[in-house]
């Protein structure tokens, strides 16, 4: 089953799917679950995640000291998810914020919602906590009604206290009690509509930020746990590299040092003092004999060429053809490529593990407690209900970077230090060069334009390597670690996760209405570099090669660009989007690029419906490029997006500002460096990112549509970004760049 | 062997031997939770803490260099209930997405306003180039110094 290595990347069936099965391992309170059966196929599909986490005190628990908790299997990313979902919470069950107590992500406590990922978390977690709240509410009314001696519906609700128009008046905490809500959820209480929403829409200060500006306990790296010590890993000289041998005596006899693990090509030392096992392993690094395959692929234009010539499964995601089709004036054909990319959190990877008495618990900031359980379990050969994982925040990891692996190297070093806990945190190096990257992608495109100037047959075909080897594959273990053990373990198998939502292929199905088209996606089945979820998945790229690819044939048929766009959308919310992003850049139809004194001045724009599922956005850059240094600079953003009801619009503008900005860097700047035995970048200088002098000034404004259900927003600005950088070079200089990054090498070859 | 350091105006004592990084120190011996290990090697900025009011990289400054002089770190500055203009210029203006770079930012900014009035959005661009941030919130890093600064003028 393609769709379970990554649940929510997936959404819809294919996620309910992935959470019925892993249903078995949830403990908590899920009754009819953990009971072990199979949930009855003809009970009601329930919103959201409701439909398999489906017993109210999942989610929400009502004290009698006039607290409330509020669970979420959803996590905090920097995102602000948890200010948003508390807002949900105080609303629709009219509590003030202040009662809130939140728990989020913890294998033994909170529903199990799979992946926080794919902008999904006010759709799943979201949706369940409105409609939850709402029905608990509908349920402490009624109890009131039969207290009170009046009308459920005469009731009214102020901070818990609900009061009868006759003055009567008693509370969710003295009606509260254990079976209240120890029930399945109907969901046929419906949530409040926008028009009663206090917090919801309004832009409330994000709740974990007082601690994060003041040095509170905010991270996993914060995490003193008494006796803790320290471990660091060895990763092997090169991928599949095998251990020969090394000084093992010599670093046991290092000051500090604790415990050294040799297991297989595994290789970890655990020490009193965190800078000895810096040295330790410095130590064991510099001793190690490896045996290097040497078989990672060619480099630059090379690696395009061979991808296609590798193994792969072709599936054609979309087909449409025009009985009578009108006839092509003029084709075009183009190829547009992606390199390897790096998630490049800015605080490498970092895991807690603790064993008692052979049982495990690991503290972790994994997008995904469940489903890392799952993969720990299997490979530490041990059972899922002897092992607890909790999520603490790491630094911002923008898809799967090294939060997995690093909890398994954790765990695997602390079980030969029982009872002591171990923090491993990975080096700056183990996280460049071991995290798993974003795929490299050719996308090939081909359209016709007939004699009135639209596209009368379209073509997107594009190659990659998968784009989620995340836990909780059926037929794999995704840990790192587990490929070099001594009796090791397997990764998955590459899949592709399936349309709607598109793994490689995702956003590469046009929204513009096209009468004929054809979109076809090669998933290499090899992986000689690991790749997997990064930002978007697929979608950068894609959304790169179909914008870049539209302004071209734009150019072709001598339209604007914008215009262009708007003749083949019939979608008025992605119309809106395009025409108030215009509106705010001052867009004029055919206005000239500019030239003053080597800079030449040009703009673009670039639009996208996310994943064709989720937030409509429309970017437009100004970029000024400098003839003598090559350099693209960018100077001016402007952004509109429409994501439906928004929960919290300064939120959402922060992470569509932010989605601007690292997309402006993927595009100028990143690419990994590699040769046939070496991941090469190893720092930030091999690896430079955008810095504070070269980010433009931005402006984001949203469209705000209450009534229309809330669609996901934290990955919606990186397609259109690339894109309308790409179309801003080529107006700027009347030349066309295919290839990212867009690095003053490539300027300097096409502007001569 | 003790090494002895003035951290936010207080005297305390490490166990750990001079050349070892002062982040290991700060972190793991007296609690300081702000600065962070990011790469190591002074290229990220999200170790800086203050000696004598000049921004350092603590991941790789040794300790024992830093034994005379007076380091502040971002708990030094203020706390929640007693914010310093920049950490709750931060908070206004919502700066933060993950948070892992934060301290880092702040404490940069804090030399900058210290040595420099009234800086230009330039001068602050420049000061903070060498302070990392994924996340992409720059504009409203860049914002939230631009109100602190207002503010302390």
């Amino acid at each position: 089953m393609k769709e379970r290595t990554t649940p929510t990347d997936a959404g819809g069936l294919s996620r309910r799917s992935f959470l019925q099965s892993s249903a078995l391992t949830i403990s908590f309170s899920l009754a009819p679950l953990a009971l072990g059966q199979s949930p009855a196929p003809a009970r009601a599909v329930l919103p959201g995640s409701l439909n398999n986490n489906r017993m109210l005190d999942a989610w929400l628990r009502i004290h009698p000291n006039g607290k409330v908790t509020m669970c979420s299997g959803k996590i905090e990313l920097g995102q602000g998810i948890l200010t948003a979902l508390s807002q949900i919470v105080s609303d629709e069950l009219d509590v003030d914020l202040k009662r809130l107590e939140i728990i989020s992500g913890h294998t033994g406590l909170t529903p199990n919602e799979g992946m926080t990922a794919g902008s999904l978390s006010i759709q799943d977690s979201g949706t369940a906590l409105r409609f939850a709240c709402a029905e608990a509410r509908g349920l402490l009314l009624a109890a009131a009604a039969d207290k009170l001696g009046v009308a459920a519906g005469v009731l009214s609700v102020s901070d818990g206290r609900i009061s009868a128009p006759n003055g009567a008046a008693t509370s969710y905490w003295e009606l509260t009690s254990e079976s209240l809500l120890k029930r399945e959820a109907s969901a046929k209480t419906a949530p409040k509509p926008s028009s009663q929403h206090k917090l919801i829409g309004q832009s409330l200060q994000r709740r974990d930020i007082p601690a994060k500006v003041t040095g509170g306990e905010s991270f996993v790296q914060d995490m003193r746990l008494p006796g803790m010590v320290f471990g660091r890993v060895v990763r092997p000289s090169a991928p599949r590299a095998r251990l020969l041998g090394f000084d093992a005596a010599g670093v046991k006899a290092m000051p500090g040092v604790l415990a050294l693990v040799r297991d297989g090509s595994f290789l970890a030392v655990a020490a009193r003092r965190e800078e000895q096992a810096i040295a330790a392993a410095n130590a064991l690094r510099a001793s190690a004999r490896w045996e290097e395959p040497g078989d990672l692929p060619p480099t630059g234009a090379a690696l395009f060429a061979h991808m296609k010539q590798q193994r792969k499964a072709t599936s054609v995601v979309s087909d449409k053809k025009a009985a009578d089709p009108a006839p092509a004036v003029r084709t075009l054909e183009l190829e547009y490529t992606k390199p390897y990319q790096a998630h490049a959190s800015i605080g490498p990877s970092c895991a807690v593990a603790l064993w008692t008495d052979d049982k495990l618990q690991v503290w972790t900031h994994s997008q995904g407690v469940f489903p890392l359980r799952n993969d720990l379990s299997k490979a530490l050969r041990m059972a899922p209900a002897n092992i607890t994982v909790m999520h603490r925040e790491g630094s911002g990891c923008y898809g799967h970077n090294g939060a997995d692996d690093v909890a398994f190297d954790a765990a695997r070093l602390a079980r030969d230090l029982p009872g002591v806990p171990v923090m491993l945190q990975w080096m700056r190096e183990d996280e460049f060069g071991w995290e798993p990257l974003g795929s490299p992608m050719v996308m090939r495109l081909k359209a016709s334009l007939d004699a009135s100037g639209k596209v009368s047959d379209w073509s997107h075909e594009l190659w990659s390597h998968a784009h989620s080897t995340r836990p909780y594959d059926p037929d794999g273990v995704n840990l790192l670690g587990s490929w070099y053990l001594q009796d090791p373990l397997k990764p998955g198998p590459s899949r592709n996760i399936p349309q709607p939502s598109g793994g490689s292929d995702r956003n590469a199905i046009p929204l513009y209405v096209f009468p004929q088209q054809k979109v076809t996606n090669n998933l290499l089945l090899d992986m000689p570099i690991r790749t997997s979820a990064l930002r978007t998945l697929g979608a950068y790229a894609n959304v790169f090669a179909l914008e870049s690819f539209m302004d071209e044939l734009a150019l072709a048929a001598g339209a604007d660009p914008v215009e262009f766009r708007l003749r083949h959308l019939a979608d008025a919310r992605a119309k809106a989007v395009i025409e108030r992003t215009a509106q705010m850049a001052g867009w004029q139809a055919g206005a000239k690029a500019s030239s003053d004194r080597g800079v030449l001045r040009g703009r673009g724009i670039g639009f996208s419906k996310y994943k064709n599922l989720a937030v409509y956005c429309a970017v437009i850059l100004d970029v000024a490029v400098d003839t003598r240094s090559s350099l693209i600079r960018v100077e001016r953003a402007w952004s509109a997006s429409d994501a439906g009801l928004v929960i919290n619009p300064d939120g959402f503008r922060n992470q569509i500002e932010g989605g601007i900005v690292q997309s402006i860097s993927w595009t100028l700047m990143e690419s990994i460096r590699y040769n046939k035995q070496h991941v090469l970048t190893r720092n930030w200088g091999d690896y430079p990112i955008l810095r504070f002098p070269e980010v433009p000034a931005l402006q984001v404004e949203l469209i705000n549509r209450p009534e229309e259900r809330p669609l996901g927003v934290g990955e919606g600005s990186q397609g259109p970004t690339v894109a309308a950088l790409a179309n801003a070079f080529a107006h700027a200089t009347g030349k066309r760049l295919r290839e990212l990054p867009l690095t003053p090498e490539r300027v300097r070859q096409v502007l001569g | 062997m003790t090494l002895a350091l003035n951290v936010n105006g207080a005297r305390r004592s490490s166990p750990a031997a001079p050349e070892t990084p002062l982040l290991y120190v700060l972190r793991n011996d007296l609690g300081i939770n702000s600065a962070k290990y990011g790469c190591g090697v002074a290229q990220c900025g999200a170790c800086t803490v203050l000696l004598d009011g000049q921004a350092i990289r603590s991941c790789a400054y040794p300790a024992g260099q830093a034994a005379q002089g007076n380091i502040t770190t971002l708990e030094g500055l203020g706390t929640p209930e007693r914010l310093h203009i920049i950490q709750k210029a931060f908070i206004d203006e919502q700066a933060v997405q993950c948070g892992y770079c934060i301290p880092g930012m702040i404490m940069s900014a804090k030399a900058l306003l210290d040595r420099t009035r009234n800086p230009s959005e330039g001068e602050i661009r420049q000061a903070m180039a060498n302070n990392l941030c994924r996340c992409g919130t720059h504009s409203r890093i860049l914002r939230a110094i631009q109100r602190a600064a207002k503010e302390m003028a």
